[in-house]
C-alpha cells in the first residue's frame, strides 16, 4: 500500500472555512427537523419560537452573522487513514484553522485557558480533538462548534447492569427534563451506552455529530431512539420550555462493548442550533 | 388552537407599577435603553454597590440583559446576541433587584430567592429565544460600553432596542411559564 502525503495546510483551511459555515448557516438535516416540528406543534407559543427559530436561521445565513452568540468551542472528530501520512503537525493545523475562522469571520471567542484561572485564550482555540485510526487513505473530519448552554446540562452516570434498558431510558429522561429551558429546546439528544467511563462521552458527543436523517444501523437501538423520542416528546417542556410538543428534534444512541460488571451512560445535550458537519479530506 | 398570546409594546425603563401590571407568559415589544450584562460584571456591579461605591449606572427601574454578544461586524451595533443562562447571575440578582433593579432578560429557570425578591420589590424576568441571536441583534440599534470594558463580551453596555421580542416568564406574582406553559400542554394531551 503507497503512503499518501497529506498537506496539513488542507486541514488548516478546511476548519477555518467550517468554522464560519457552521456559525452562520444551519445545517440542512436540523432545519428540516424544524420546519416538522412546527408542522406537528399544536401550541401557539411554542409556533412563534419554531416560527423565530427558523427566521433567525435565515437572517443569520443571508448576513452570515451567528445564529447564535455562543459560537462555542470547537470538537473535532478526526479520522486518519492507516496509509497517510502528515506533511506537519495536524493538531497546529487545526488549531491554526480555529484561530483564522473565529477571526475571520468575527465569532465569538469563548475559550479560557485554564479551568479554574479561567484566562481567555484570545482566540478560540485550543479545540478538543479525538482521532482514530481507521483504514484507508483518506482524512475525514467531523467538526462540531458546541455551546455549553446545552453542554452544562449534559450528565453521565454508571449504572448496574441490572438497571438495563429501563435504567437507561429513565437516565435520558431525567436529564432531558431537568435541562428544560436551560439548554435551548428544542434539543438534539446523543447518548452514549457501554464502553468505560471515558469512552461513553465519547460515543454520546459523537452521536450528535450524526446527521438527524440517519438511525443507529441496529434495528433495536434505532426503535429505541424513536421511542425515546416520544417519550420526551410527551414531556411537554416544549421549544424554550414555554410548552409544547418539540422538545426534542431526536435522539441518536451510539453503543460500546463493555465490561460484566457495569452499564455507563452518557447523555450530551445540543440546543436547536446543533452545529455540525463532515468531510472527507 | 386555543390558546392566545397577547402582545404588548412596553418602554424600558419602567416603573414598579407597569412591572405589576405584566402577565406571565405575555410576548412584549420592548423599546427604549436596557444594560447588558453577564457573570463577570454581576460580580464587579455586587462589589461596588457593597463597598459603597458609585456604580457606572443607577439600577432605579432598569432592565438587565444576560448577554455576551459575539463582536459587531462593520456597520452594525452589536454581533449575534441572544440571551445566556439566567441561573448563573441567581446569587447576585436578589441584592440588585433590592436595590432597584426592575427586570432581568436571559433565559432558564430562577431560583426560589430570585422570585421572592420579584414579587416582593415588583420585579419581572423576561425570556428571549435562546439561539435566536442574528433575529434579536435585528432589535438593537445602538450599543455602547459604559464600564469594564477589559471584560470582553461580558463588559457592560447601555443597548438602545426597537421591538425586542421578549416573553414574560415569571412576573410578580411569581407566576411561572416555565411552570404553567408545559402543564397546560399536558393537561391537554392527558385528558
Amino acid at each position: 500500500m503507497s503512503v499518501r502525503e497529506f498537506d496539513v495546510a488542507i486541514l488548516r483551511d478546511t476548519v477555518e472555512e467550517l468554522c464560519g459555515k457552521l456559525a452562520c448557516v444551519l445545517p440542512d438535516d436540523v432545519h428540516d427537523a424544524i420546519e416538522q416540528a412546527l408542522e406537528h406543534e399544536d401550541s401557539t407559543v411554542a409556533r412563534h419560537v419554531l416560527e423565530d427559530l427558523l427566521l433567525n436561521c435565515e437572517i443569520a445565513a443571508e448576513e452570515s452573522v451567528p445564529m447564535c452568540q455562543d459560537t462555542g468551542m470547537v470538537v473535532v472528530f478526526l479520522d486518519v487513514g492507516f496509509d497517510v501520512r502528515f506533511s506537519g503537525n495536524p493538531y497546529e493545523a487545526i488549531n491554526e484553522g480555529v484561530r483564522r475562522g473565529y477571526k475571520k469571520h468575527v465569532l465569538r471567542m469563548s475559550v479560557v485557558s485554564d479551568p479554574l484561572r479561567r484566562v481567555n485564550t484570545g482566540d478560540n482555540t485550543p479545540a478538543m480533538v479525538t482521532t482514530r485510526l481507521v483504514p484507508g487513505d483518506h482524512v475525514t473530519i467531523t467538526m462540531l462548534c458546541k455551546g455549553f448552554g446545552s453542554e452544562n446540562m449534559s450528565r453521565l452516570t454508571m449504572l448496574l447492569p441490572a438497571d438495563g434498558e429501563e435504567g437507561v431510558r429513565k437516565f435520558v429522561i431525567d436529564t432531558v427534563a431537568k435541562a428544560g429551558p436551560n439548554a435551548c429546546p428544542p434539543f438534539v439528544i446523543g447518548v452514549g451506552i457501554g464502553g468505560t467511563f471515558d469512552q461513553v462521552a465519547l460515543a454520546a458527543k459523537r452521536a450528535l455529530a450524526r446527521p438527524l436523517t440517519e438511525s443507529n444501523v441496529d434495528p433495536f437501538y434505532a426503535a429505541m431512539e424513536q421511542s425515546l423520542l416520544a417519550e420526551i416528546n410527551a414531556l411537554g417542556i416544549g421549544p424554550q420550555g414555554f410548552g409544547g410538543r418539540a422538545t426534542a428534534l431526536g435522539v441518536a444512541i451510539e453503543v460500546l462493548p463493555t465490561h460484566i460488571a457495569g452499564l455507563p451512560v452518557a447523555v450530551n445535550i445540543n440546543c436547536h442550533a446543533a452545529r455540525h458537519i463532515q468531510e472527507v479530506l | 388552537m386555543s390558546d392566545k398570546v397577547e402582545t404588548i409594546r412596553l418602554q424600558a425603563p419602567f416603573t414598579e407599577g407597569e412591572a405589576r401590571a405584566l402577565k406571565s407568559g405575555q410576548r412584549i415589544l420592548l423599546s427604549g435603553e436596557i444594560y447588558s450584562l453577564r457573570d463577570a460584571g454581576h460580580k464587579r456591579l455586587v462589589e461596588l454597590i457593597k463597598h459603597g461605591e458609585e456604580p457606572p449606572i443607577t439600577l432605579e427601574n432598569n432592565v438587565l440583559y444576560y448577554v455576551g454578544p459575539s463582536p459587531a461586524k462593520a456597520g452594525r451595533a452589536l454581533g449575534s446576541a441572544g440571551p445566556t443562562t439566567s441561573s448563573r447571575m441567581d446569587p447576585y440578582t436578589p441584592f440588585l433587584i433590592k436595590n432597584g433593579l426592575r427586570g432581568m432578560i436571559g433565559k432558564g429557570y430562577r431560583s426560589d430567592e430570585v422570585v421572592a425578591a420579584m414579587k416582593e420589590h415588583g420585579a419581572v424576568y423576561f425570556a428571549a429565544i435562546g439561539g435566536a441571536g442574528a433575529l434579536i441583534s435585528r432589535a438593537i440599534k445602538e450599543a455602547e460600553v459604559i464600564a469594564w470594558e477589559d471584560l470582553g463580551t461580558e463588559a457592560l453596555r447601555r443597548l438602545k432596542v426597537e421591538n425586542m421580542p421578549v416573553t414574560v416568564v415569571i412576573d410578580t406574582g411569581g407566576n411561572n411559564l416555565y411552570e404553567v406553559g408545559p402543564h397546560i400542554w399536558l393537561t391537554r394531551h392527558h385528558d
